[in-house]
């Protein structure tokens, strides 16, 4: 099978091939390692790639395999990391240069479940610095592009890992999504993308920004194939006290249920107060066409309001640089990473301080110093306290939808991907791009995002469209709501249309 | 021009208790752009009644231990080698005395 070929074929279907033994997992890594050097210095997806690394990994499963030994359903399908996940030998900066060059001494459980699952790790992805931002343009080290057009945003802060699968550098990726950070790059790159319920995948070895948010989440272009990689890297681990000792949802069963494109007595929720002004009348388009998809397919559709939803971007830009201004305090000159302007003269503190200007970019110094002073004596109960409230809020206005509908529907974000640099010196601006994404990170429960078309881009009339998300929400630890309902939707959606969501990119 | 919420000698207190050394350039930038934030963010006030309790987590927490048994602990000389630097088997620190003078 020519490489050319392998690239553009799902995980599941590499899997397939791998255990017929079509294809050694040595010639798909070769593939996408090859497809890496051609396009990954336009688009920018990794930080860190090992070629040898991945290869004697390729070589380790297909010699399992040749001998026999029982091997996972992903065994010898490559996978990009987002530059969060600590791994063990292999440098990880959380696209920051305060950690530029540091190799760490351990492994995140999350990358060691998919090590042990025989994924071959290709490398680390690009990210904004400490997953702070909403359009990868935040990288210490350089930006990442739409692989839809170069000149748009892939989205943030797991941007890297959404290009290198949009861009057919690798099957499937990780990323964290801590406001919307899987979703919203998902979106505009074209991809599926998951947020599990908070607590089901394990923070271990996740570099914290809002340690009470953040999740890490799979991407790929098919259900199934996110619904493989979710199954592969959650459950239970000791080593994180937030983690959720309760079975995972069986999402790849439910993703096989929704393939079969039956939807009835099935109830979705459209959020009244996701949508309308604001909102780009392409994405609105193929949103309420996706929701129409539904209605065929047998669901029953209704408006339901969440009153609150529309508090949810100022209690989290209160929430999660609060947290990050004392998660990353950890970064002080002294164990890891940069030290800089240690002359003999100057003091600890005083080092500690140059360090921190040197090695911190501008969005994660505004969001230390914001949270600062959110979490300040005399502001305290002003800002962060009310936040915490609007937290109960949301979670109130999530129960009330789910005694009325099994999942909740919305765009995924307001407007598709738009140009680099337009939002980058108006952070409230680029914040504006989270709308629809923080409600569920808010409340911790399980969110999707898949592709349900394409739009015309609003900066280049006429130019190429972009992708548009529609967001599926379902209740804490039913993550296995979104798999079927999304698979339904996406099965009906590439029968329409004649082929896979990313085919056209692929043919382009 | 709206009343400041946040003045430039407060983001350069703030950044200090950061541990943040800002250039001057980056107060001009800061102090404006947090002072839109905070008007912004300031809209939780509306909603947040005193009767609501304050959620800070969707999992329900409780103290996690493991037995009390010895387990092999990260290599000293792996994690030494990551420091920026190290002496005599510890992590080296700059001067941490007389920084009150």
């Amino acid at each position: 099978m020519a490489p050319s070929e392998l690239i553009h074929l799902s995980a599941a279907d590499l899997a397939a091939r791998l255990a017929a033994g079509d294809v050694t997992s040595v010639e798909v890594t070769q593939a996408h390692l090859d497809q890496i050097s051609a396009v990954d210095d336009t688009i920018g997806s990794f930080l860190h790639v090992d070629g040898a690394k991945a290869l004697a990994q390729a070589a380790t499963v297909d010699e399992d395999r040749a001998a026999g030994k029982a091997l996972g359903p992903l065994a010898g399908v490559p996978i990009g990391l987002k530059d969060v996940f600590v791994t063990r030998g292999t440098p990880t900066t959380a696209g920051s240069k305060i950690l530029e060059g540091w190799t760490p001494p351990y492994e995140s459980t999350v990358s060691a479940r998919a090590l042990a699952a025989g994924l071959v790790v290709l490398g680390k992805t690009n990210m904004d610095e400490f997953a702070m931002g909403s359009t990868n343009e935040n990288s210490a080290y350089k930006p990442v592009r739409n692989p839809w057009n170069h000149d748009r945003i892939p989205g943030g802060s797991s941007g890297g890992s959404a290009s290198a699968v949009a861009s057919f550098e690798t099957p499937l990726s990780l990323g964290t999504d801590t406001g919307g950070s899987v979703r919203q790059p998902a979106a505009m790159c074209g991809l599926v993308g998951m947020k599990p319920t908070y607590g089901s995948n394990s923070r271990y070895g996740v570099i914290a920004f809002s340690s009470s948010l953040d999740t890490p989440g799979p991407f790929g272009r098919t259900v199934m194939d996110t619904a493989l990689l979710h199954e592969a890297i959650s459950g239970y681990d000791p080593c994180d006290s937030t983690s959720i000792d309760a079975p995972v949802p069986g999402v790849v069963a439910a993703a096989r249920k929704g393939a079969n494109g039956d939807l009835t007595g099935v109830r979705v929720g459209v959020v009244r107060e996701l949508g309308g002004d604001g909102y780009e009348t392409g994405v609105m388009s193929a949103f309420e066409a996706g929701v129409q998809t539904l209605r065929d397919l047998g669901a029953t559709v209704t408006e339901v309001s969440c009153p609150h939803f529309s508090y949810s971007l100022p209690a989290y830009y209160l929430i999660a640089p609060s947290e990050a201004s004392s998660n990353l305090a950890r970064f002080d000159s002294v164990r890891y990473g940069l030290r800089v302007g240690d002359d003999g003269e100057a003091s600890l503190e005083e080092v500690m301080s140059m360090t921190r200007e040197a090695g911190f970019g501008a969005e994660v110094k505004r969001r230390i110093i914001l949270g600062a002073y959110a979490l300040s004596s005399g502001y305290y109960d002003a800002y962060y306290g009310q936040a915490q409230k609007v937290r109960t809020l949301l979670a109130r206005d999530f129960t009330a939808a789910f005694e009325q509908v099994d999942v909740l529907v919305s765009p995924t974000t307001p407007t598709v991907a738009y140009p680099i640099g337009a939002k980058v010196n108006d952070p409230l601006a680029m914040y504006q791009g989270d709308l629809c994404t923080l409600p569920a990170s808010l409340v911790g429960v399980p969110a999707m995002s898949l592709p349900v078309g394409l739009a015309e881009d609003p900066a280049d009339s006429g130019g190429t469209p972009l992708p548009v998300g529609l967001q599926i929400m379902a209740p804490t630890m039913a993550d296995d709501r979104c798999y079927r309902v999304g698979a339904a939707l996406e099965g009906a959606l590439d029968a329409s249309r004649g082929a896979p969501f990313l085919a056209e990119l692929a043919i382009r | 021009m709206s009343e400041s919420k946040i003045s430039r000698d407060e983001v350069a207190h703030l950044a200090h208790l950061s541990r943040l050394s800002v250039t001057e350039s980056e107060i001009d930038t800061f102090a404006p752009q947090l002072e839109r934030i905070l008007e912004y963010v300031a809209k939780v006030g509306e909603v947040a009644a005193d009767e609501i309790p304050p959620m800070s987590h969707n999992v329900p927490m409780t103290n996690v231990t493991r037995p009390d048994v010895i387990t092999p602990s990260l290599d000293r000389d792996e994690v030494l080698r990551a420091a920026p630097a190290a002496q005599e088997n510890r992590f080296r620190v700059p001067r941490i005395l007389d920084e009150e003078a």
